[in-house]
C-alpha cells in the first residue's frame, strides 16, 4: 500500500516536473526574443561549451569509429560485402550513432556543468544580485545558456562524427588497404542531404534539451549546498532521458517527411 | 506598557522627518511557516536603523520584500514614495538603482574578477552614470573606499571572507544609491575585520548622506551604529527604541538579544 502511495506521489511529481519544464522553456522563448540581448555573455558561453566538450567528443568519436569498424568486419567479410563498409558505417554514424553519442556526452558535460553553476549560483544568492543590480538574471544565464547548447551541439555533432569517421577509415586503411580519399569519397556518395538535415535539426533539439535541463535545475535549485549537487546529478539524468524521448519523435517526424 | 511608552516618544521626535521607507502589517509565509505577521517598519531619511531578531524570525525575507525579490502575502510596502507592487519591471529596476543591497553572504559573482563584479550593476544604469565609457575610476574609488584597490585584477576565490564583505559593499556603494539595506553585515568576521566594516558603514553615512537599514545579531554593531532599533520577534516589530533604552529592558525577551 504504501509502496503505491509513494509511487503515486512519484507519478505526480514527474508530471508537475515536465509541466514546469515546458512553462520554462516557453519563458525562453518569450524572453529570448526581446531586446537586450547579451551577446557577448553568449560568445563566452559558447566558447566555454567548445571549449569544455571538444576533446571528450572527439576521443569517443574516433573510439566509436574505430570499434563500430572493428566489429563489423568480419560479419560483412562472411557475405564478401567489406565494400559496403563506409556506406555502413558513414550512414549509420551520421544518422544515429554521432548526434546521439555527442548529445550523451554533452549532456553529461554540459547540462552538470550548467545545473552546478546556476544551483550555487541560487545558493549564494548571486541570482539575486543579479536581479537587483537591473540585470535580468534570466535572460543573462539562461537565455544565453540554452542558446549557446543549441548553436554549438550541431557543430559539436559535426566534429565528433568527423572523428569518427577518421577512425573508421584508419581500420580500413590498416586492414582493407582502403585509401583516405577512397573511403571519404565513397562515404560521401553514399549521404544525402535526407541523411544530414534530420541529423543537423535533431541537434539542433538536442542542444535546446540539455541547455533547457540543465539551466532549469540549476535555476530553480534547493537552497544549500546539497541543492547544488542534486542539481547536477539530476540534470544529468533528466537531460539524458528526454534526448531518448527527443530521438525517438525526430526519427518518427524526419521518417514522414524524407520517406526513410 | 513599555512599549507604548518607546513607540509615542518616537512618533513625537520623528514625525518631522521624511520616511523613505514604509512597511505596513507585512505578511509573508512559506507554506505552514508563518515568517512575517504583520511586520510595520519606517525609515527616515538619513538614519541608522538596526533590525534584531533571532535566526530565521525573517529579517532576510523582510529585506527581500523591499526590493521585489519575493512577493509578500500581503501588507503596504513603499520605497522612497513608490509601492512596490504597483511597479513595472523598469521603474522597478530604476527604483533598485538607488537602493544598495549588501547581501548576508556577499554574493560576489564567482565567475567574474573583482573588477568585473563592481562594473556589473553599472551596465544597465549607464545613463544614471553620465554616459561614462571608461567606468576604470569609479571601480577604482569604490574599492579605494574599501581599502582594496590592490585586489581589482583578482577572483573573489583569491579573497578573505572578511575581504569579499568589503568587496560586496563597495559593489554596493557603486551606483551612490539613496538607501542601503545591510543584511547581516558584519556576521562570520572577527571582531577586529567587523569593527572595521562598521566603521566604513558609519562614513558611507556620513559622505553620501544615505539612510541605512542594518540588520544583524551582532550588540556591539547596533551599539556604534544604531540611532533606532526595531526588535523582529514572531513576525511583528516588538519593540523600537534606541540602544540604550533597549538595553535597560526588563522585558526578558528584550533581555534576551543584549546578554552577552
Ligand atoms: N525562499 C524560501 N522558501 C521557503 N522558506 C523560506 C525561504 N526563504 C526563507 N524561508 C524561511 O523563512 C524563515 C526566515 O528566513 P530568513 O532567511 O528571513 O531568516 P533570518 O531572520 O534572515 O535569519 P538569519 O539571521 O539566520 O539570516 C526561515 O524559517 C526560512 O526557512
Ligand atoms: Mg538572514
Amino acid at each position: 500500500m504504501a509502496y503505491v502511495l509513494q509511487s503515486q506521489k512519484k507519478i505526480r511529481q514527474f508530471f508537475i516536473e515536465i509541466g514546469e519544464l515546458s512553462y520554462f522553456g516557453m519563458r525562453y522563448f518569450k524572453e529570448a526574443l526581446k531586446p537586450p540581448w547579451e551577446f557577448r555573455e553568449l560568445l563566452r558561453q559558447c566558447y566555454h561549451m567548445g571549449n569544455r566538450s571538444l576533446v571528450l567528443v572527439g576521443v569517443t568519436g574516433f573510439i566509436i569509429g574505430l570499434v563500430l569498424t572493428l566489429q563489423t568486419r568480419p560479419t560483412l567479410q562472411e557475405f564478401g560485402a567489406v565494400s559496403w563498409m563506409p556506406n555502413m558505417v558513414g550512414i549509420s554514424i551520421v544518422r544515429e550513432i554521432g548526434p546521439v553519442i555527442t548529445a550523451l556526452i554533452c549532456a553529461g558535460r554540459i547540462a552538470s556543468g550548467i545545473g552546478a553553476e546556476l544551483g550555487s549560483m541560487r545558493v549564494t544568492e548571486q541570482i539575486d544580485a543579479m536581479e537587483v543590480s537591473g540585470t535580468n538574471p534570466f535572460k543573462y544565464l539562461v537565455v544565453t545558456r540554452i542558446t549557446a547548447t543549441m548553436l554549438m551541439l550541431p557543430l559539436l555533432v559535426i566534429f565528433g562524427d568527423m572523428i569518427a569517421l577518421f577512425g573508421s577509415a584508419l581500420v580500413e586503411n590498416l586492414k582493407g588497404d582502403v585509401s583516405f580519399q577512397l573511403y571519404f569519397n565513397t562515404v560521401f556518395d553514399a549521404l544525402e542531404f535526407g541523411d544530414l538535415i534530420p541529423a543537423t535539426i535533431k541537434s539542433f533539439f538536442f542542444g535546446f534539451t540539455i541547455g533547457l535541463v540543465g539551466c532549469y535545475k540549476g535555476y530553480y535549485s534547493k537552497k544549500g549546498t546539497a541543492g547544488v549537487g542534486i542539481a547536477a546529478n539530476t540534470a544529468v539524468v533528466t537531460a539524458s532521458l528526454l534526448l531518448f524521448v527527443v530521438d525517438f519523435i525526430a526519427v518518427f517526424v524526419s521518417g514522414i517527411f524524407f520517406e526513410l | 506598557m513599555e512599549k507604548q511608552d518607546y513607540i509615542s516618544e518616537q512618533i513625537d521626535s520623528l514625525d518631522q522627518r521624511e520616511p523613505v521607507i514604509e512597511i505596513r502589517d507585512l505578511h509573508k509565509s512559506f507554506g505552514d511557516n508563518h515568517v512575517l505577521n504583520g511586520f510595520s517598519m519606517t525609515l527616515y531619511k538619513g538614519e541608522n536603523l538596526v533590525v534584531m531578531g533571532k535566526s530565521g524570525s525573517g529579517k532576510s525575507v523582510m529585506v527581500k520584500c523591499l526590493v521585489g525579490l519575493i512577493q509578500p502575502d500581503s501588507g503596504f510596502l513603499s520605497v522612497m514614495g513608490k509601492e512596490i507592487k504597483t511597479l513595472d519591471r523598469k521603474t522597478l529596476d530604476a527604483l533598485r538603482s538607488d537602493i544598495g543591497f549588501l547581501f548576508q553572504g556577499s554574493a560576489l559573482y564567482d565567475s567574474m574578477t573583482v573588477r568585473e563584479n563592481l562594473e556589473f550593476p553599472m551596465r544597465r544604469h549607464k545613463e544614471k552614470l553620465g554616459n561614462i565609457r571608461d567606468t576604470t575610476p569609479m571601480v577604482l574609488e569604490a574599492l579605494e573606499n574599501v581599502g582594496l584597490a590592490h585586489t581589482v585584477d583578482l577572483m573573489p576565490s583569491e579573497l578573505s571572507g572578511g575581504m569579499k564583505r568589503r568587496v560586496a559593499l563597495a559593489r554596493t556603494l557603486i551606483l551612490k544609491p539613496k538607501i542601503i539595506l545591510y543584511d547581516e553585515p558584519t556576521s562570520g568576521l572577527d571582531p577586529i575585520t567587523s569593527k572595521e566594516i562598521i566603521q566604513l558603514m558609519g562614513r558611507v553615512q556620513k559622505k553620501y548622506g544615505t539612510s541605512s537599514l542594518i540588520i544583524t545579531h551582532d550588540v556591539d554593531c547596533a551599539r556604534v551604529i544604531s540611532e533606532r532599533m526595531v526588535l523582529l520577534v514572531e513576525g511583528k516589530n516588538y519593540v523600537e527604541g534606541s540602544y540604550t533604552e533597549l538595553s535597560k529592558s526588563t522585558d526578558p525577551r528584550v533581555e534576551a538579544f543584549f546578554k552577552k
